[in-house]
């Protein structure tokens, strides 16, 4: 199967053939994806270097001509290295992008902790009027750039990562929390790619599962409709910082008495290298931990 | 070159100090924050092509305030330029004021972009350039204006070795020179411009003449740097 990232130079390059506000720029690290488009639209493929402050900076400065930029490189390099260029380049000065980050919390845990961003979601929460999309799988990825860039002058963030779930679902951009399952002992709340590895941990169990992609702004009115009938006990799984989102769902149930355990990347630095699935499993986010996480706490 | 108009009158050059002393209320204490002040009134006087009937117009020049701090002898242009009303002067950094220590582009009628944290005006100026020329508009120049301590960020040297060789020709940059950075070299400032690829010229910082010259010298193919010198901030 390709992976996300492969989709995102043929979807990002239509956008540049479809609509001439569309602009990509980048810091050497995807420029080669884009060197046909780079022909075809020399002005409007920009590779900065390997120069995140400028690569930013660049994005809100086109932006404030009236181009509508896609910024482009791991999300270490895009959220963490220039985190106030995108305080202030785009928030301060009112302006919008989309940000497209590869490389997730450890899609390649061989190149150790800097290249590893499981800080990222949980940054931009510290900023207004952010829309955070993670795909879980590549056609999703597709369909959420694509919404992404025609999303007028919003500030969008499009998490890539390598791991992914064998189908894909029916997404639309919109923040709303998708029901795979429904039962009454607890609901568990999916973000992207742990999808797969959730309905296996909760396989039999009395649980109902929601399955999030676009996890800014959260879907506060699904949850509380899905704690009607699964009642109140709640199991956040991301793929990112574990409790990145236990806020918003807390806000989402602040007027009824609630459970919210929140699960996702550790903080603690693992330094190991290896593969994905190694790291899946040092984060308890394999499918035997999960399941042993979630049944330790619903309906307790 | 003092012709404007605001509230049935002309604002010129010696009418600045007291447009900031609206703001210090003490004329004395504004003078710590004019070392930008000839620079910006020979640019908005002669030099770029704005003004307040033109701030929406895709065909302006763009002036980005990259050194936010002491933004009274920009409030005081602004003010003299006709953008900004000068009733509004006299609340300056007020809870309700739109005028603040450092000045913020939702806020301020003709300013291209808030600033204050130091080394972001050249990198969205390289930006603003870029996203010119991908739209056909040729006219449009760019400038910024940063401190020489400014230039002790980064940010501005991955915009600076970025736009000469990339080209840039419509991007321009004024460094207010008053000897404030920190383990500066004499002349490094427009050594490393030129070393970057960008046109480069070093003037009197007070002299109006020779500020307009450097300000529009030819410099074809290539960015261009005006270091305008001022007196030393800590001598």
């Amino acid at each position: 199967m390709d992976t996300m990232r492969d989709r995102f130079a043929p979807v990002a390059s239509r956008l540049l053939d479809e609509d001439p506000r569309v602009a990509v720029v980048l810091a050497v690290i995807g420029s080669d994806s884009f060197e046909e488009a780079r022909r075809r639209h020399p002005d409007r493929v920009i590779d900065v270097g390997i120069r995140e402050q400028l690569l930013v900076g660049a994005g809100a400065g086109l932006a404030l001509t009236g181009m509508r930029p896609i910024v482009h490189t791991f999300a270490s390099f895009l959220v963490e290295r220039p985190f106030e260029q995108v305080k202030l380049d785009l928030g301060h000065q009112d302006v919008g992008a989309v940000l497209v980050s590869a490389a997730a919390s450890f899609d390649w845990p061989a190149g150790g902790y800097t290249h590893m961003a499981p800080g990222d979601v949980a940054l931009l929460d510290t900023l207004d009027g952010w829309t955070v999309h993670v795909p879980g799988h590549p056609d999703e990825a597709e369909t959420l750039l694509r919404h992404a860039v025609a999303a007028g002058e919003d500030k969008v963030y499009v998490r890539l990562s390598l791991q992914s779930n064998t189908t894909g679902r029916p997404v639309d951009g919109a923040p709303r929390l998708l029901t795979v399952r429904e039962g009454r002992s607890g609901a568990v709340v999916a973000v992207g790619p742990v999808l797969d590895a959730v309905l296996d941990a909760t396989e039999g169990l009395d649980l109902t599962v929601l399955y999030a992609t676009t996890v800014r702004p959260f879907d506060a009115d699904a949850l509380r409709r899905a704690t009607e009938g699964a009642g109140t006990d709640v199991v956040l799984v991301e793929p990112y910082l574990a409790g990145t989102s236990t806020a918003a769902a807390n806000d989402a149930l602040a007027d009824v008495p609630h459970r919210v355990l929140g699960l996702g990347v550790g903080r603690r630095e693992l330094r190991r290298y290896g593969g994905v699935e190694e790291h899946v499993a040092a984060h308890g986010l394999d499918a035997g931990s999960l399941r042993e996480r979630i049944t330790g706490f619903v309906g307790r | 070159m003092t012709i404007t108009e605001e509230n049935g009158r002309t604002y010129g050059y010696a009418d600045l100090p007291g447009l900031m002393s609206l703001m210090s209320g003490d004329e004395k204490h504004g003078l710590a924050a004019t070392s930008t002040l000839d620079a910006l009134w020979v640019l908005y006087d002669r030099v770029l092509r704005v003004g307040p009937e033109l701030t929406d117009d895709p065909k302006r020049d763009r002036f980005l305030l990259s050194k936010g701090h002491g933004p009274m002898a920009y409030y005081a242009v602004l003010a003299a330029k006709g953008f900004v009303p000068l009733e509004w002067l006299p609340d300056f950094g007020s809870y309700d004021s739109p005028l603040g220590h450092h000045p913020d582009r939702v806020l301020v009628p003709g300013a291209e972009i808030g600033s204050g944290s130091l080394g972001h005006g050249l990198p969205i100026a390289v930006g603003m350039a870029l996203g010119l020329r991908a739209q056909g508009l040729d006219e449009p120049r760019v400038w910024t204006l940063v401190g020489d301590a400014e230039l002790d960020e980064g940010s501005n040297h991955e915009a600076i070795a970025f736009a000469g060789p990339a080209g840039l020709e419509r991007l321009h940059t004024v460094v207010i020179d008053n000897a404030s950075a920190t383990y500066a070299r004499p002349g490094g400032i427009a050594a490393r411009f030129e070393a970057a690829g960008w046109s480069a010229v070093t003037v009197d910082g007070r002299d109006h003449e020779a500020l307009y010259a450097a300000s529009t010298a030819p410099h074809p193919g290539r960015p261009h740097v005006v270091v305008a010198r001022v007196e030393p901030k800590y001598a």
